[in-house]
């Protein structure tokens, strides 16, 4: 008989999936993923989306009495089964349009699981994790721990035997690529592949477990391991979306790398993140961990709706938190229930409640070296000032003349100013409070046209003048004084109109005028007297005046009466740009209209007559003097320059919301920003642990409660991505969805063992991954077995080590790493290395790509920096994520852009060139160079055909840069023989970076 | 890559029957899409050669030339004559037309502007289109307008975005790629989707063309206006075209030692990855020699060979359908007429009315036409009212506008000299047979012979399509 392929295909799986799952027939194996596929998306949880009463995803549903779709052991009773046999196509289940129909195999599952009693699960992701004791029979020889036996245990079962240990060589490479992303050096390659041999040969797993100790110590362990998790996390170094401006997110990543490297427990590290800032006396480095959830993108294009974009930032923390930390599918309920997890519409939105309570500042970070600088910078300063008075161009009594004349003009000035607090405020949006000394804070979400209605009990009566402070706080973006965090300026504001009502009755203002004004938009006019024109389009702003206090005095037509004052003031234009911090005050005295003072500490002292003043005020008043006059000007501005504050580095954090001003969470229709309904509040999902009643119903109760011992979910989904870290697959496939649809887990037992341990070893992942790399299953040689191709195609049951394509930072770093160049400079802003033209500038605004000089151009590629709508092109070409989402599981391809890429980019010729030309200034013969190269690149020597091959190659190249020494200048910009060489060997290490062996790990 | 035995051993098979080791199968794997097991029986069984998914139904296309007009141009100075702004000029809209829209820039009651150019009848088909486009009046016969279309979406990234991937933030798949997901790819030597962008830098970014969760392979691939036209596919300077080919040699030598050791498949498709990679370097040049056009087409398309321009775009789209490139996007940015509505739509009709005029024409007279869907528009339209903001420095310009704009296609099934859709006195609402966007998306699927329904792909949690839960083929516009 000539078997068809299809047929042979169909049989091996279906006869793969009989060894694995031979004992019996299990529901949560076997059954539920079924009927989950096929029937729950009309018989699930979705109440709206089911069709009849017949529910089939809940064990009530499942065996309910009245419409029996399962009646046990009985199947002629059970509906179902006359459903899915029926030849009628009216009643025949799954309908025909849902395009789900069960496979004759399913149906016969189906039927043999109703015979036998039909035994119902709850769901095993759901269920806590239990540690067992691994399965017999135990095979003496071969384990190394516990995972040993698991696996050996599935192997015997399905008539495999585990892969011999694999080559020292081998071994080295993998262990080095895995736990800390690079390669061995040549000279650890020798090191190491003679001290983890014993004598007879074999792997001494002594040496090797403190070769792994020594990798796990090291801090490119936490910078490899960062990179992953920097996935989930969708970090990029800019903002996403149209105009994808630079952010400041890189301290958050570094507190990964740092966290790691410190061997912070996993409940701690998530804590930390989710809720750092709400710790008990929350450190900065606490507060920067939040920064997880700032990942999240930011429009700035003009126009869109601020409040949008954020109800888009809070589905994406939620859609990242389930994946992130349950393994759940969080997203699929934003519009409506689950199709197939216990999830309700409502309950997503009860779970985005615990963390939508935030505002998103950003943080200071003090360091030491900048408080340093700006005391040096104030005490240089303090020195200038002393030497001002000597610079004076005239003799002392001119000076005294002038200083005099000049206090007389600041008194003609100077006026009654008396500050005031209202009695009531009210916005549209933002919260305002009134803190000390009349100064008032605004916070929480702004809109694009925010109105502020202040009202006022003003006793004071014929008041000619009002002034607003717009002041600066470092709680503010940019310290403000506005709220713009977005779009525009950040730090900005745009106050459009103020209008005063007295007594209800609206009061003309005739003249504004103010210290500072600019527009960042053209030369269009902006300025104090456009806030009072009537023109909502027009107003007052002060682009590039950010972190100081500007000035508007404002005159009315004719003086204001005493009574009930409301000052309204809209803010706005296409972007949101509200004040974030002022205060009014009135005079009433009749001086000119000015908004040109002192800074107020100074301005004070003007009020001193001059007999009550000291010595040391009459001093700072000269040397206010002093500063401003002309003739000094060069000087004051250094001295200014001296005296302004050096920023901190900033970091984006979360903050959670004062309690003035909750904001308030509704469910919202279809997942629409613009159609909540009703409000929700807090709820964990009540189908996982409970929530104890000694936390807190917000964001710090829930991380703890993520990471309560209950939990389910967490550890196995924690365990499991770290499996799949190490081979490529988890042992649940997929590694984002432990629901109803994800796959069931290949070795259940062995999952939930690692799971507990985790807990046990106190969310160690370090104890986690010695325990996975000091096992024998991963030590074995990666040739593919091939008794397993029948029974085992996809190598689920380990019977050798999986080949794996390297992650594009693995893969450049290793080429890095080989050729000598790699920086071993952790931390800071992220760094561009070579790219081609036109990637960066194919994004909004052509930016340029402007490579780094000197070490930051070989920096490890965590450092990259992320341009989301413009990736990096060498780490698209080999699928690192862009940020926009949470990323599990990458892709990983394998493409003839891939193969262009390593051959011929920029980046790798300029590499290849560089350990090239190293190679030829070796005084040594072609083989030991050749040798090297593949220690370097390959971690290995060659075998005696690579070595032939390789060598004639070489000598292939060298004659034709010979024969043709100025395409060797071309290549490597030297001259004569030694560019020969330098040329010759830039082409076999370039080759050699593309080889297969390079691009993998094995 | 799986590592399913047949998968293997059909590869193998088909690899060393293809004695250069490249063939379609592995170039589905390759460029086109990501080969699954049925497609290797498949191919196996001589039956469907490249995709995931078999074609729904008859493909009418074999090929998309998508011309996106990034910025939105306004659909009220180019293709429909509304006299009542005119008449009403400087007059806010009732509330009853307005209802609760937001703006991105302008106030709800800004006055309205009136049409900024002369409108006339076109073709025997008598297709309503201004001045502004003469060169789109000599294919009024052979376009098919939809002149209600509108989206859901009121800023250009998003817009853009939900345009070309069906959602309005970047993450999904765009058009390009469930079709390369789906059919894989016909062309041997080149990138199947290709993107090219001729003015400014994009809104939606890299998203527009982003495989998202689909597979990578099926990203669309960015041509480049400069030097070569794909990426690294020169190449480098100081390494002769002899040396190259020997270094493809000894890296197949050292990779067949490689399987020969450990077995692994994957290594056979790295070999083919390379030797793929050898021959884009000889047919992407190939492609690029516009001088081997005669001087009447570059006329035609009044472009020059070595000049980047929406013109040259266009001529080598038409030159890649010759060579089985299967989607291929055009973004001409520049369209937002936030200012001067009349001034950008003259100057970006010069850019680009004669060369999309061209394309049809050029695709008609060499047969293939029929076999290829040409699809012309924004991400949305622009406001009947008036922009003007003396802060920004703005006036008579247009805002976004998504409830009501139009589009053109021509090829394939789509009914040549057919105008469908029809909106208010202001231009504000449809009022008869509007389009959605997600119902220009189905079309552009059944075209190519794809069921936006059934063309799924399981992604967290759930099965995902470019159309969401939405979108129903414009079967009105269709022969």
């Amino acid at each position: 008989m000539k078997l068809s392929p299809t047929f042979i295909l169909v049989f091996l799986c279906l006869s793969f999936h009989q060894r694995i799952l031979a004992d019996d027939i299990s529901f949560t194996r076997d059954i539920r993923p079924i009927l989950s596929n096929k029937c729950y998306k009309c018989h699930g949880p979705d109440d709206d989306a089911r069709v009849s009463e017949m529910r089939l995803d809940t064990e009530t549903g499942l065996f309910h009495t009245d419409y029996a779709p399962i009646a046990r052991g009985n199947l002629k009773k059970s509906a179902i089964v006359e459903r899915i046999l029926s030849d009628d196509p009216d009643i025949r289940m799954p309908p025909t349009s849902a395009n789900k129909d069960l496979t004759a195999q399913e149906i016969r599952l189906l039927q043999q699981w109703i015979k036998r009693g039909a035994k119902w699960e709850p769901h095993w992701a759901f269920q806590k994790p239990h540690d067992n004791t691994p399965p017999g029979p135990r095979k003496r020889q071969w384990p190394n721990n516990a995972i040993d036996d698991y696996i050996a245990n599935r192997l015997t079962l399905n008539g495999l035997t585990p892969s011999k240990i694999t080559d020292s060589y081998t071994l080295i490479r993998r262990v080095f690529l895995d736990l800390i992303g690079l390669p061995p050096t040549s000279d650890e390659v020798k090191e190491y592949s003679s001290t983890i041999v014993n004598k007879d040969g074999e792997i001494d797993q002594d040496a090797y477990s403190s070769l792994v100790d020594n990798l796990m110590r090291r801090p490119q362990y936490g910078e490899r391991w960062a990179r992953r998790w920097l996935d989930l996390a969708r970090y990029a170094d800019t903002n996403g979306y149209e105009k994808d401006r630079d952010r400041n997110m890189w301290p958050y990543r570094d507190w990964v790398i740092r966290a790691i490297n410190s061997r912070m427990p996993f409940d701690q590290f998530t804590i930390e993140q989710l809720a750092g800032d709400m710790l008990p006396m929350a450190t900065v480095s606490q507060r920067v961990a939040t920064g997880f959830h700032r990942n999240t993108m930011l429009n700035e294009e003009g126009g869109i709706d601020p409040l949008e974009f954020r109800f888009y930032a809070m589905t994406d923390r939620v859609a990242t938190t389930g994946t992130t930390w349950l393994g759940l599918t969080t997203g699929c309920a934003q519009c409506h229930t689950h199709k197939y997890d216990p999830i309700t519409h409502r309950q997503y939105y009860e779970f985005m409640a615990f963390m939508n309570n935030t505002d998103e500042p950003d943080l200071d970070i003090p360091d030491a070296a900048t408080d340093k600088a700006h005391e040096d910078n104030l005490a240089r300063a303090g020195e200038l000032i002393g030497k001002l008075r000597g610079q004076y161009p005239h003799n002392d009594d001119q000076l005294d003349k002038d200083f005099q004349a000049w206090l007389g003009e600041q008194r003609k000035r100077i006026r009654n100013w008396e500050a005031v607090s209202p009695k009531k405020m009210k916005t549209n949006l933002p919260h305002l409070q009134l803190e000390r000394n009349h100064v008032i804070f605004a916070s929480g979400d702004s809109s694009k046209h925010d109105v502020f209605e202040l009202d006022f009990d003003i006793p004071r009566d014929q008041v000619t003048a009002i002034r607003l402070e717009a002041l600066p706080d470092p709680r503010l973006p940019n310290y403000g004084p506005g709220m713009t965090n977005y779009e525009g300026t950040i730090g900005d504001f745009f106050l459009t109109e103020f209008e005063l009502h007295v007594d209800g009755k609206r009061i003309e203002l005739a003249k504004a005028t103010h210290s500072y004004a600019k527009n960042r938009y053209g030369n269009q006019d902006t300025s104090a007297q456009l806030m009072i024109d009537g023109d909502i389009q027009t107003g007052w702003s002060v682009h590039n005046g950010q972190a100081k206090r500007h000035v508007a005095v404002i005159a009315p037509t004719s003086p204001i009466p005493a009574g009930h004052w409301k000052v309204v003031m809209h803010f706005g234009r296409h972007f949101s740009s509200s004040l974030g911090k002022f205060r009014l005050s009135l005079a009433n005295d009749t001086k000119p209209i000015t908004a040109l003072e002192l800074p107020p500490a100074y301005e004070q002292l003007l009020y001193i007559p001059d007999e009550q003043q000291t010595s040391e005020q009459r001093n700072t008043l000269l040397t206010q003097f002093l500063l401003q006059t002309s003739e000094l000007k060069e000087q004051a501005e250094r001295i200014r320059a001296l005296q302004e504050k050096p920023r901190y580095q900033r970091a984006m954090v979360m903050q959670e919301r004062p309690l003035q001003n909750p904001r308030p969470t509704h469910r919202h229709h279809r997942g629409e920003f613009l159609n909540p309904r009703e409000e929700v509040t807090p709820q964990p999902l009540s189908f996982l642990h409970s929530f104890p009643e000694d936390l807190p119903r917000n964001r710090l109760g829930f991380a703890y409660w993520i990471m309560s011992k209950e939990n389910p979910l967490t550890a196995r989904v924690i365990a499991n991505r770290q499996w799949d870290a190490f081979f490529g697959q988890g042992l649940v496939a997929t590694v984002d969805d432990f629901g109803f649809q994800g796959s069931p887990p290949s070795h259940p037992l062995l999952l939930d063992h690692l799971a507990t341990q985790l807990i046990e070893n106190e969310w160690s992942i370090q104890w986690l991954h010695k325990y996975i790399v000091t096992s024998a299953t991963y030590q074995q040689a990666s040739r593919v077995n091939p008794d397993a191709l029948t029974v085992d195609p996809e190598n689920r049951l380990l019977s050798y080590f999986p080949r794996i394509r390297l992650d594009a930072e693995v893969f450049r770093d290793a080429v890095l790493q080989s050729s000598g160049l790699l920086s071993p400079k952790m931390y800071g802003p992220p760094v561009k290395p070579l790219q081609p033209e036109g990637i960066a500038s194919a994004a909004y605004g052509s930016p340029k790509w402007t490579a780094s000089t000197g070490e930051d151009r070989y920096r490890r590629s965590l450092y990259t920096y992320t341009k989301r709508t413009a990736p990096f092109a060498m780490f698209n070409t080999f699928d690192a994520p862009s940020g926009e989402s949470c990323t599990a599981k990458r892709n990983r391809s394998n493409t003839a852009l891939q193969a262009l890429t390593v051959l011929n980019d920029v980046m790798f010729l300029d590499i290849a060139k560089q350990f090239g030309t190293t190679l030829s200034k070796q005084d040594s013969s072609p083989p030991t160079n050749v040798e090297e190269a593949f220690l370097r690149i390959l971690s290995r020597p060659p075998n005696e055909i690579e070595m032939r091959t390789v060598t004639r190659y070489y000598q292939s190249l060298l004659n034709e840069y010979k024969a043709n020494p100025k395409l060797a200048k071309t290549l490597v910009g030297i001259e004569g023989e030694a560019g020969t060489e330098a040329a010759a060997w830039t082409g076999v290490v370039r080759m050699l970076f593309s080889t297969d062996e390079a691009i993998n790990k094995k | 890559m799986s590592h399913n035995p047949l998968l293997q051993l059909t590869r193998r098979t088909f690899l060393s029957d293809c004695g250069v080791g490249t063939g379609k199968l592995a170039l589905a794997s390759l460029l086109g899409s990501r080969l699954s097991e049925k497609q290797a029986i498949a191919e196996v069984d001589g039956a469907n050669l490249a995709g995931n998914v078999q074609p729904h139904h008859k493909q009418q296309v074999k090929a998309v030339i998508h011309l996106f007009m990034a910025g939105a141009p306004s659909q009220l100075e180019l293709f429909t004559e509304k006299p009542l702004l005119k008449e009403l000029e400087g007059q806010p809209l009732p509330d009853s037309i307005l209802g609760d829209q937001r703006y991105a820039f302008i106030q709800a009651n800004a006055g309205v502007l009136g049409p900024q150019f002369k409108f006339g009848r076109h073709g025997d088909s008598g297709q309503e289109i201004s001045e502004a486009l003469p060169y789109l009046h000599t294919i009024a016969d052979d376009i098919c307008m939809f002149r209600a279309v509108h989206t859901d979406q009121f800023n250009h990234a998003p817009a853009q975005l939900f345009f070309n991937t069906g959602f309005g933030q970047p993450g999904r798949p765009s058009i390009g790629s469930w079709a390369m997901y789906a059919l894989g790819a016909e062309t041997q030597d080149l990138p199947a989707y290709v993107v090219m962008n001729t003015g400014g830098g994009l809104s939606g970014g890299a998203g527009l063309y982003s495989s998202g969760f689909l597979p990578t392979v099926n990203t669309g691939v960015m041509f480049r206006n400069q030097g070569a036209p794909i990426l690294n596919v020169s190449t480098p300077a100081g390494i002769s075209d002899q040396s190259q080919q020997e270094t493809f040699a000894v890296l197949r030598e050292l990779n067949e030692q490689q399987y020969n050791k450990l077995n692994d498949p994957e290594i056979q498709t790295r070999i083919s990855s390379f030797e793929m990679a050898a021959r884009l370097q000889v047919s992407a040049p190939e492609l690029m020699e516009l001088n081997r056009e005669t001087q009447e087409t570059l006329d035609l398309y009044g472009c020059k060979p070595e000049q980047a321009s929406f013109g040259r775009a266009c001529l080598l789209a038409r030159r890649m359908v010759q060579r089985g490139v299967r989607y291929i996007n055009i973004f001409h940015s520049g369209w937002d007429a936030h200012s001067n509505v009349k001034g950008n739509c003259s100057s970006n009709c010069t850019k680009t009315d004669q060369a999309s005029a061209a394309l049809v024409k050029d695709l008609k007279r060499l047969g293939l036409l029929d076999s290829t869907l040409v699809v012309w528009g924004g991400e949305f339209g622009r406001t009947p009212m008036v922009e003007q903001n003396p802060t920004l420095g703005r006036s008579n310009g247009r805002d976004h506008h998504p409830q009501a704009y139009t589009m053109w296609m021509a090829g394939g099934s789509m009914k040549p000299g057919f105008s469908m859709g029809q909106t208010d006195d202001f231009g504000f609402h449809p009022t008869a047979e509007g389009v959605h966007v997600h119902d220009i998306q189905a079309t552009i699927l059944h075209q190519m012979g794809l069921d936006h329904e059934k063309l799924t792909y399981h992604h967290a949690g759930r099965d995902f399509r470019l159309t969401d839960v939405h979108g129903k083929v414009i079967t009105k516009a269709m022969t």
